[in-house]
């Protein structure tokens, strides 16, 4: 039920090489964006609120800056490609109703706790707030947890 | 200006992502498979981000405003309670079945994979029914 996989450009090998200093690259990048974004327009660089800022009913205000850093976001594996000539690898589950349902559950959470990875794990934290350790220290927990179920427990 | 500088932040923010690989759900679900075929990778990415963005923050906080609006929009509320912590936990299942979290799940959709394609849908079907039910209650 929980395969199979639908493999976009890379092997079916279960690993991923550790890749410290392109992490480091990116998250250094990452880390630019959310100061633009604060320094600028003084808002956290949280995509789960900026995501909420562009549907109804539209309470949160900037929404046209908000939809502009939707579209960059959205060009970024686009040129990536265009420029490198080579296709962003990504290996995501073809279980439909699993997606969904994992959608739905991000939704809910991201909705319910005021932030994600960027909004808590990245902005928060920079900012030492308790709310967004706690929030960080919650996800990541049941982050692990729902993984090792996933793949050790109910073997997907 | 403000359209112009958070289209390039959203772009930054997107190569980050595709090059380290954050947009590869099975590398997100290598580092929750602490057990398995554990790939530290994202530590390092979160690392990354945090100090660049901590030392960004502490400068930008000198300011009494940033440079395109008068005031800064930052989060109010202080209270370490069950609608943040049961939110936190559900958004953790959540990523860790699909390997996705938002920012990684929209940078990904002109990817096309049919699980990104259902993903966002249902985030976004999520966030609203909170709303929804927040507004009524």
């Amino acid at each position: 039920m929980l395969s199979p996989d639908y493999t976009q450009g890379v092997g079916t090998l279960a690993a991923t090489e550790f890749t410290p200093i392109a992490s480091a690259v990116g998250g250094a990048l990452i880390g630019v964006s959310a100061v633009i974004v604060m320094l600028f327009s003084g808002r956290i660089a949280g995509i789960s609120g900026i995501v909420a800022r562009l549907l109804p009913p539209y309470a949160g205000g900037g929404v046209v800056q908000a939809a502009a850093f939707v579209l960059g976001l959205l060009a970024a594996p686009l040129a990536y490609t265009w420029a490198t000539g080579a296709p962003v690898l990504q290996t995501v589950s073809d279980n439909l109703p699993l997606m969904a349902a994992s959608g739905l559950l991000v939704g809910i959470g991201v909705a319910l706790s005021g932030g994600c990875t960027s909004g808590h794990g990245v902005c928060g934290l920079s900012r030492l707030s308790p709310r967004s350790l706690a929030a960080t220290l919650t996800f990541m927990a049941t982050g692990f947890a729902s993984v090792y179920v996933l793949r050790h427990v109910i073997g997907g | 200006m403000g359209t112009l500088v958070n289209a390039i932040a959203g772009f930054i923010f997107g190569i980050g992502l595709v090059i380290s690989g954050m947009a590869n759900p099975k590398k997100v679900q290598n580092f929750l498979d602490i057990t398995g075929t554990w790939d530290p990778s994202l530590a390092f990415v979160m690392g990354a981000a945090v100090v660049v963005t901590f030392i960004g923050y502490r400068l930008t906080f000198k300011r009494p405003a940033p440079l395109l609006d008068e005031r800064f929009y930052l989060p109010s509320a202080s209270a370490i309670d069950g609608r943040l912590l049961a939110g936190a936990a559900l958004f953790g299942v959540g990523w860790g079945l699909a390997g996705y979290c938002p920012g990684p799940a929209l940078t990904a959709l002109p990817l096309l994979a049919r699980g990104t394609l259902v993903f966002v849908p249902g985030m976004l079907v999520g966030i609203l029914l909170v709303r929804l039910f927040a507004s009524r209650g």
